[in-house]
Order: structure tokens, then C-alpha cells, then sequence
């Protein structure tokens, strides 16, 4: 009888090891809590650095997950999860009880709630939106501000929950830079005529391509990168939007008026990630995610036996570094169950 | 802008707000400045709410601003502090209520700091008992003197004879509110409202009938900033400061101002006559200045207290054009009289006369 595991979240991570897992025999049951698979990528347009496609990757995520065997549970949320001396077992808000004997929680993260920096703004003024509402945009194919015009002067902010003591996130979330530079070409593309600014902490590239990426804004999209923190976001009597920043690199202070503010909201530890963190006794670190048994040789390790992590669940992560986190959580399960251990 | 965000910050940010037996703390500055609001305010506590509001003579200045300055060191300070909270004590009082938001931001940050040093909060104890001889217990609740009127602002609206409303057009006062630094920004979660968005005013003032503007510049500094002020050097950047705020306003057609701190409306108020001396502007509409009032002022208007009761004849840019509107009666001629009919001396040039 082939052992059966249970995978946590189906989103990129969650479909890549449930299909790999599948494929090297083991019995999977996937679990969704929404109607569909795809998580955060569902939103996405279009990815950097290549910005093919994000429907291109889902439908891959499909495809391996769809061959072979994995039981696919959406809708599906945890209220108990236990551990007794050989397996694990999972109670669904359904009522299901799934006996595992190993499970990957591939739980991901949430998008920061733009809201609780109240200083930009986010849900009082209109035109002030997050990096997800501006795909949203791309996918309408339709970048408009509220009153159905088109913005002429764009901002985008960086390092909105990132980076950030004041709502104690002190990590950086990794890919609001290469977000920006990405959404800031494509608004060029879309709006020839528009002006971008981003206004930024550290311009942190550290990804393939990333760095030509930002060199491409600047030199052919004409993208204007100010290094300094919104400090605040107002309205004019005009009801345009009224920005204050530093700009750190002139020395001085800057007040501009824009039509549309951007904030690249942050990542953060899931709430279904914490409340399976909760019921299942998993530990969390400082950053709030998931923690890892070791942080080099051990990241996909939980502190409970028989139960690995895969992906952005752990820490901010790209889709690259995902899939890979997800195939290293499968090779730890195969590890786990090869000898029969239970 | 979407009034519902503002609520949802609002409901973040409440906090608890005794409802009787205050220990009052009177401000250093407030007396000079805006000399009736504190009378305003106990007489309102007393009289209109029936609350106990116990003072003691021996409270002293809190030193917040020698603090804030650099002149009095902060062990120095928490001394004090502690000594104004073994007065609260033996006098049988829990609920600490300071008039000055500078006093109200610094036991904010005191009790905080203790909250995390408990060891300088015994060495602050042996410290005082060693000069005083004196022990204290700390304030179960601490509430700003705005946040009490905040807290019974329906009941105020319910004896009010006046509504903050245009008499002549039916409209709400545009009203434009200013808020401490020391009220929430080092401490958002002890402001009504948070630091970003505050209600404790706006609160008040939608109550009463009026209307907030809400500007470019609003969270911009009043002017006093401290060292822009007290810096002799610096007093250009403290005018230029409320200079920034008064061009930033001036669109809404504002009517008034409001502010629960010392600082803001004696700089709000007065460089408006300033400015108006220097370049012969003024911000208000028909060639008048925007009239500057503290909470308790605009408390005690509403209730149909005599405007010179309240000291309304020491602002420098005159409020007889926000009375109009509201259609409040006074009398000219007593606006210089004491009561005992000595006349006081006149200011002059004033604006709005």
C-alpha cells in the first residue's frame, strides 16, 4: 500500500510538490481553501524578469499535478491537525478525516494590508491601489483612475509592510523591487505618455536578470527612481493625489502631486498558515513564518515529525525558488517514509 | 476620499477614557495663552457633567518642555512626574488628567518607558523618596482633558444652545482640526482616532453640528515645532511652517480652527496677525483671519457661554466673525471689561476687527 501525504495549499508550491509526489507513487491528497488552485499566481499578469505569461506557469502547475493521482480538496480548510505515534491526522471544515503519513504545508503568504501603513492612505483616497489591484488592471487591460481617466503621473512606493518596524516586519519581502520595476515598464508600455516615479529603500536586484531589468526602466522606459520614503499621501482641492517624501539622495524634501499612488504591499505569513501553526504546534520565527529546523541545510524541516514546508510559507520567495523549495520538500518526504518508518 | 476608511482606522484606535473622579493637571502655558479654556473646562466638568475634578496647589509644571529642549535631564523629569503622581495618590485620586498635551505625552512616555525598565522606575521611586520623602502610586487611567470632552461630547451636544452651523445658509461650519505632536504621534494607540486620521476632535465637531476639512497640509507642524520656536534662530521656520499650513487650508474656505494643544493655537492664531503685518494676507474669507479656538472654547461657545468669559478677547486673530455665523450675541463693548468693569488694555491691529 503506497503511503499517503497530505499537501497544505495549493498554490505554486502546494501543486508542484503534490504533482511530484504523485508522480514518484505516493497516495496525495491536495488541499485548497479556495474553489480553485493557482493561489497568488491567479492574480498575477504577467512575471518578471522574462514577463512571460503567468497563465504559461499555471498551466504547467496543472499539468503536473493533474497526472497522476492527487485528490484535489478545495474549499478546504483545517480544524484539527494532530500527531500521534506513526501518523498524522487532519480534520477538515468538511468533516473529512485524512489519515497522513507525512504532510507539507505549503501554506504560502498573505499580501500585506496595504491599510495599516494609514499614512499612504490606502481605502480613504481614491487612486491610491496595491501592486495586486494594478495586475488586476493589466488583466482588464484598462489602467484607469476612478473617475475612468487615465493618470499621467504615476508613484509607486516600495517596501510597503516590508522593512518596516512600525507594523513589525523588520525582513524585506524580496520581490516588491523587481515588482515595481516590472509594473513600472508596463505602465510605459501601456501609457506612453505617463510618468513613473518609484520611490524606494535600497533597490534590491538580486535575482537573474533583475538588474537589466531596472537598467531597461531607466534607460528605455525613462522610469524615475527617487530614493527616499513616502512620508505621507493627501488630496489637493482638485482631489489629486498629494505626496511627501525625502529624497535622500538630493538631500531635500519633496512634495508632488500625482494621479495614481502604487504600493507594493510585502508579504506575509499566511493566516491559514497561522492558524495551522497553532493546531498543529509548528514553530514560527521572528519574521512571523513558518521556522525552519535549519536555515541552511534544513529548511524544509518542521519541528514536528513528519511534517516539511515548501515554499513562501517559510520566508518571501520568487516562483523559481519556490518550485525548487517544493521539489526539496518532496525529496525530504521520500527520505522520511523510504525505510517504512512507521 | 472614502469616509469608511477613516472609520475603519477609527475603530483601531479607541481608547479607555475615565468617566468620573479626575485628578486634574493644569497646563504651564495654557493660562497665558488661552486664558479662559481652562476655567471653561472645570466649569463644564462640574457644572454641566457633575463630575468630581479634583486640583491640588502644590502640582507643578510638568517640565515637559524644559525636557523636550534639553534643558532638564529626563531622570530629572521622571522625578517630577512621579512627584505630581504621589499628589494624585494622597489625595485618593486614580485618573490622571492633564490639561497640556506636552504633559500628557510625556507621563504617556514615562509610563511606557517604566512599563519596559521597571529598574529605572525604582530607581525614579528611591529617587523621589529621597527628596520628598513622598511615595505614589502610578494613574490607573490617563486621559487627555480633549479626550474627556471627547468622551462626553453627546452630552455637551445635548445642553448645546448653539450648533456649528452657518446661521445664514443652514451649512455646517467648515471646520479645519489640529492636533498635538504629543497627543498620538509618539503613541498612536493612546489617541482617539490614531495618529494619521485623529477623531478626537473631529469627533467633537461633528457632534456639534460642524464640519472637518480635511487638507494637504493638515498633518503639517502648527508652527511651534519647540525648537522652531524657542531657537530665537529658528523663528522663520516656525512661521513658515503655519504659513504653509494657512495657503494649504485657504481653498476649503475654512471658518474656524480647533486644537487641543498649548503650542498650536497660540502660533496658529498669532502668526496669522503676524503674516498679515509682514505681507497684509489673510486666509480667512471676506478679507478676515480664520479664527483659532481650543476644545474648550469651542465647548463653552456651544453651551451659550459669554465669548468673553470664555477669553476670547485675547485671541489676536478676532472669533466675532465665527460668532456671526453662528449667530452667538455678544456685546462690543464688554469685550474689553473685566468683570468688575476695569477696562483691559487694548491689543491693536487686530485681525477680523
Amino acid at each position: 500500500m503506497s503511503k499517503h501525504v497530505v499537501v497544505i495549499g495549493g498554490g505554486v508550491a502546494g501543486l508542484e510538490a503534490a504533482g511530484r509526489l504523485s508522480k514518484v507513487g505516493f497516495e496525495v491528497s491536495l488541499l485548497e481553501k479556495e474553489d480553485k488552485t493557482g493561489g497568488h499566481l491567479n492574480n498575477w499578469y504577467k512575471l518578471f524578469p522574462d514577463r512571460r505569461s503567468s497563465s504559461e506557469v499555471n498551466e504547467y502547475l496543472d499539468r503536473i499535478s493533474i497526472n497522476g493521482q492527487v485528490k484535489l480538496l478545495t474549499n478546504t480548510t483545517i480544524e484539527k491537525f494532530s500527531r500521534n505515534k506513526t501518523n498524522l491526522t487532519i480534520l477538515t471544515n468538511n468533516g473529512e478525516e485524512l489519515v497522513a503519513d507525512a504532510v507539507i504545508v505549503a501554506t504560502g503568504f498573505d499580501l500585506f494590508k496595504s491599510s495599516r501603513k494609514e499614512e499612504y492612505g490606502y481605502g480613504i483616497y481614491d487612486n491610491v491601489i496595491t501592486s495586486a489591484e494594478l495586475e488586476e488592471m493589466f488583466w482588464k487591460n484598462n489602467i484607469a483612475l476612478v473617475n475612468g481617466k487615465e493618470p499621467e503621473k504615476i508613484g509607486i512606493v516600495h517596501c510597503v509592510g516590508s522593512r518596516d518596524e512600525k507594523v513589525g516586519n523588520l525582513y524585506c519581502s524580496k520581490l516588491c523591487c523587481v515588482t515595481a520595476v516590472k509594473q513600472a515598464i508596463e505602465i510605459r508600455e501601456y501609457l506612453p505618455e505617463s510618468k513613473v516615479f518609484c520611490f524606494y529603500m535600497d533597490m534590491r536586484m538580486g535575482g537573474a536578470y533583475y538588474e537589466e531589468l531596472y537598467r531597461e526602466a531607466q534607460e528605455k522606459w525613462g522610469v524615475s527612481f527617487i530614493r527616499g520614503k513616502v512620508s505621507e499621501a493627501g488630496e489637493s482641492f482638485d482631489n489629486k493625489l498629494v505626496i511627501k517624501v525625502e529624497d535622500t539622495l538630493a538631500g531635500r524634501p519633496l512634495k508632488m502631486e500625482l494621479d495614481m499612488l502604487v504600493l507594493m504591499a510585502g508579504m506575509e505569513m499566511s493566516e491559514g498558515g497561522k492558524k495551522i501553526a497553532a493546531l498543529g504546534g509548528l514553530n514560527t520565527g521572528e519574521n512571523k513564518f513558518f521556522a525552519a529546523a535549519d536555515h541552511h541545510f534544513g529548511s524544509n524541516v518542521s519541528n514536528v515529525e513528519g511534517v516539511f514546508y515548501a515554499g513562501t510559507c517559510t520566508a518571501p520567495m520568487n516562483i523559481t525558488e519556490t518550485i525548487s523549495h517544493a521539489r526539496a520538500a518532496v525529496s525530504e518526504v521520500m527520505e522520511y517514509l523510504k525505510d517504512d518508518r512507521k | 476620499m472614502n469616509i469608511e476608511g477613516k472609520k475603519a482606522i477609527w475603530k483601531d484606535y479607541q481608547k479607555e477614557i475615565a468617566d468620573d473622579k479626575y485628578y486634574y493637571v493644569r497646563s504651564c502655558v495654557r493660562q497665558n495663552f488661552f486664558p479662559g479654556s481652562e476655567t471653561a473646562f472645570l466649569k463644564i466638568m462640574r457644572e454641566e457633567l457633575k463630575k468630581d475634578v479634583y486640583e491640588h496647589p502644590c502640582h507643578t509644571s510638568c517640565s515637559g518642555i524644559g525636557y523636550h529642549s534639553d534643558i532638564v535631564p529626563v531622570e530629572t523629569t521622571m522625578t517630577i512626574v512621579a512627584r505630581q503622581f504621589a499628589i494624585m495618590t494622597e489625595a485618593g485620586y486614580e485618573n490622571l488628567l492633564p490639561s497640556c498635551i506636552t504633559s500628557f505625552g510625556l507621563y504617556t512616555e514615562i509610563l511606557d518607558t517604566w512599563h519596559h525598565f521597571p529598574e529605572i522606575e525604582e530607581k525614579i521611586r528611591v529617587q523621589l523618596k529621597k527628596a520628598t520623602g513622598r511615595e505614589f502610586n502610578k494613574p490607573k487611567n490617563l486621559a487627555h482633558a480633549s479626550d474627556v470632552i471627547y468622551k462626553f461630547r453627546k452630552e455637551i451636544a445635548a445642553k448645546a444652545k448653539f450648533k456649528l452651523i452657518n446661521k445664514n445658509t443652514g451649512e455646517p461650519l467648515k471646520v479645519v482640526d489640529h492636533i498635538g505632536c504629543h497627543y498620538a504621534k509618539m503613541f498612536p494607540s493612546k489617541g482617539v482616532g490614531g495618529a494619521e486620521y485623529p477623531f478626537v476632535l473631529t469627533g467633537m465637531i461633528e457632534e456639534w453640528g460642524g464640519q472637518i476639512i480635511d487638507y494637504p497640509e493638515r498633518r503639517h507642524c502648527c508652527g511651534f515645532g519647540f525648537r522652531q520656536y524657542l531657537v530665537q534662530a529658528n523663528r522663520g521656520f516656525s512661521i513658515a511652517c503655519s504659513k504653509e499650513k494657512f495657503e494649504s487650508m485657504k481653498p476649503y474656505k475654512p471658518d474656524m480652527i480647533i486644537t487641543n494643544c498649548p503650542g498650536c493655537p497660540m502660533f496658529l492664531d498669532r502668526w496669522q496677525y503676524v503674516i498679515n503685518e509682514m505681507e497684509g494676507k489673510r486666509y480667512g474669507q471676506n478679507g478676515e483671519g480664520i479664527p483659532v479656538f481650543t476644545y474648550e472654547e469651542v465647548a463653552g461657545l456651544v453651551l451659550g457661554y459669554n465669548p468673553w468669559d470664555l477669553g476670547l478677547q485675547m485671541h489676536q486673530t478676532d472669533c466675532e466673525p465665527v460668532l456671526d455665523k453662528i449667530g452667538i450675541e455678544y456685546s462690543p463693548e464688554d469685550k474689553y471689561n473685566t468683570k468688575i468693569n476695569v477696562e483691559y488694555s487694548k491689543n491693536h491691529n487686530l485681525i477680523n476687527v
